[in-house]
């Protein structure tokens, strides 16, 4: 078998998800409805999964450190293989890399891949404890240095270098909230007007309340299967997995990252390497002898609204400093020629954070079948997720029909 | 307030001296150059250098702001506020052109957002970060060069 042909082997069953909100309630309840969710999705019979493959969260005590574990107790033990990933954002990811090379590598056919939690209200904040080593903790403790204050450089960066307005990045929002409307898994379902938008407080200057990503519950579930398995069960409406990329950045890294207090120096480096953003998707494209000319929609990491005009340069939607053209021409709008985010993206989500990688997965899955209802984009065949974790995970899939 | 002379420390030690013209203070690899900060221990980070020895680095103390921000909502802990109403500040991400990094800091107090833009030339400065009976503890910020 040549190298090359592996990327074609496994495929998307089914997917699932439990509806993002603030529900309140234990996450392994979320993460148990999307795995059966997607288990009926994909007509796979759960005592037939040889592994689960859970995505980590670091807020709800040890259950949420082995996520496999706890998910394949509470949808009852049958002796099948668990791993349990954390990659920060990019959680989800990691957990569907980790199912696919198993099945790669001919160990097991079928894999459940599940990722949910339950989030406190407000800012993310690092876990309790004096942890001065700990540059997460340092950065609440010295710089009072906030996610959205991570997400605001580059937004004011981004007006500094190509003249963005805080209205371009209204209009970001104002997209995602009305392709979100119809999405029966969103928890926010609202119309905004830019001038709504414009009017909702400031948090972390030029960014707005609105436009900055909340924190939300949620679960997501994929069922990941070789296609010699979905052939001989005839699993005739799978998905081909055509990319996973988990890349870390190269060094120097010469923008500021969340949570760091610098970047690299490039005094010691003559050579000039690719910015991590825009490595994580050049990996997915080579690995999928793919490029962003074949897409049919993108699903992006907006945490913030502005961010989401960065990730279309970065995933090569277009040139630097072209995005708000693409935004304004409405590329970006279901309708146009490229949609981006038509679940509704964070805006309308909020960050449930080891589902969302998988949520994203779900929603291009949706799009490729033709079963996204009223957020449908026509004749979709090619999609691409694109996402980024804490601590150098960046992560993206390219889905095929 | 009483009239007791708190005693002046840094927030954290070994990351910023705090006499009247403070620096930054990182570490450079002895073996490829690299400069870090914060500091860098027992190994370097450049993926092409095995060296494990570092001499300490006083930064420049003058940069130019790449980008900045203001934080309009109190922080979580472990951010210790100043006082009871919270005040809003301004943080700015600093290009140093002879260590070719950028460093994110808190402005000095009193500048907000309407006073910087991407470009301006700042200045290091130490300022109170919070308080405890009997010391105050300060941390690095970045000022506006006026002259």
């Amino acid at each position: 078998m040549e190298a090359g042909d592996l990327v074609t082997d496994v495929v998307i069953a089914g997917v699932g998800m439990h509806p993002w909100g603030k529900w309140g309630r234990n996450f392994v309840e979320y993460g148990v409805v999307a795995a059966r969710a997607a288990l009926a999705d994909a007509g796979v019979d759960y005592r037939d999964v040889q592994l689960v493959s859970g995505a980590d969260t670091v807020r709800n005590g040890y259950p949420g450190y082995v996520a496999g574990a706890t998910f394949a107790q509470a949808l009852g033990w049958t002796g099948a293989r668990v791993a349990s990933s954390y990659a920060a954002c990019a959680s989800g990811a990691t957990a569907l890399e980790v199912a696919r090379a198993e099945i790669l590598a001919g160990r097991c056919d079928v894999a459940l891949v599940v990722g949910a939690d339950t989030t406190p209200k407000g800012f993310l904040a690092p876990n309790a404890g004096e942890r001065p080593d700990d540059p997460d903790w340092l950065r609440f403790r010295l710089l009072g240095a906030t996610n959205p204050t991570y997400f605001a450089l580059y937004a004011r960066r981004r007006m500094a270098l190509y003249g963005a307005t805080e209205r371009d990045f209204a209009e970001v929002r104002a997209k995602n909230a009305r392709h979100g409307l119809e999405n029966p898994n969103a928890r926010y379902r609202k119309d905004f007007t830019v001038d709504d938008i414009l009017a909702s407080p400031m948090v972390a200057d030029p960014l707005r309340l609105v436009e900055i990503c909340a924190t939300s519950d949620g679960g997501a579930a994929v069922v990941v299967v070789s296609a010699d398995y979905a052939k001989r069960k005839g699993l005739d409406n799978a998905v081909a997995v055509k990319a996973v990329s988990t890349v870390t950045p190269a060094f120097p890294q010469t923008v500021i990252e969340m949570p760091n207090f610098a970047t690299d120096s490039g005094v010691a480096v003559s050579d000039s390497v690719t910015p991590f953003k825009d490595s994580i998707a050049a990996a997915a494209y080579e690995e999928a002898g793919l490029g962003p000319e074949d897409l049919s929609l993108a699903e992006v990491y907006d945490l913030s609204s502005a961010l989401e005009l960065d990730w279309y340069e970065h995933i090569g939607l277009c040139k630097a400093g072209e995005a708000e053209r693409l935004l304004h021409d409405g590329d970006t709008t279901i309708g146009g020629r490229i949609p981006v985010n038509p679940s509704g993206g964070l805006a309308c989500f909020g960050e449930a954070v080891p589902a969302q990688a998988l949520a994203q997965v779900c929603e291009v899955t949706w799009q490729l079948r033709g079963q996204a209802g009223a957020r449908q984009v026509d004749g979709a065949r090619v999609g691409i997720t694109a996402n980024q974790g804490l601590f150098g995970h960046g992560s993206a899939v390219i889905l095929s029909r | 307030m009483s009239e007791t002379i708190l005693k002046r420390a840094p927030a954290i030690d070994g990351w910023f001296t705090i006499d009247d013209e403070p620096v930054l203070l990182g570490n450079r690899c002895t073996t490829c150059g690299t400069v870090w900060f914060p500091k860098a221990s027992f190994f370097c980070g450049n993926p092409a250098c095995d060296g494990g020895e570092f001499e300490e680095a006083r930064l420049s103390r003058r940069g130019k702001v790449w980008s900045f921000t203001d934080a309009q909502y109190q922080p979580p802990p472990p951010y210790i506020p100043r006082s009871e109403t919270y005040e809003p500040f301004a943080l700015a991400a600093v290009e140093l052109d002879a260590e070719q990094m950028v460093v994110l800091g808190q402005v000095a107090e009193g500048v907000t957002v309407d006073d910087l833009e991407v470009g301006q030339q700042v200045e290091l400065v130490v300022e109170p970060l919070y308080a405890d009976d009997d010391t105050e503890y300060l941390v690095y910020k970045w000022k506006p060069v006026t002259s």
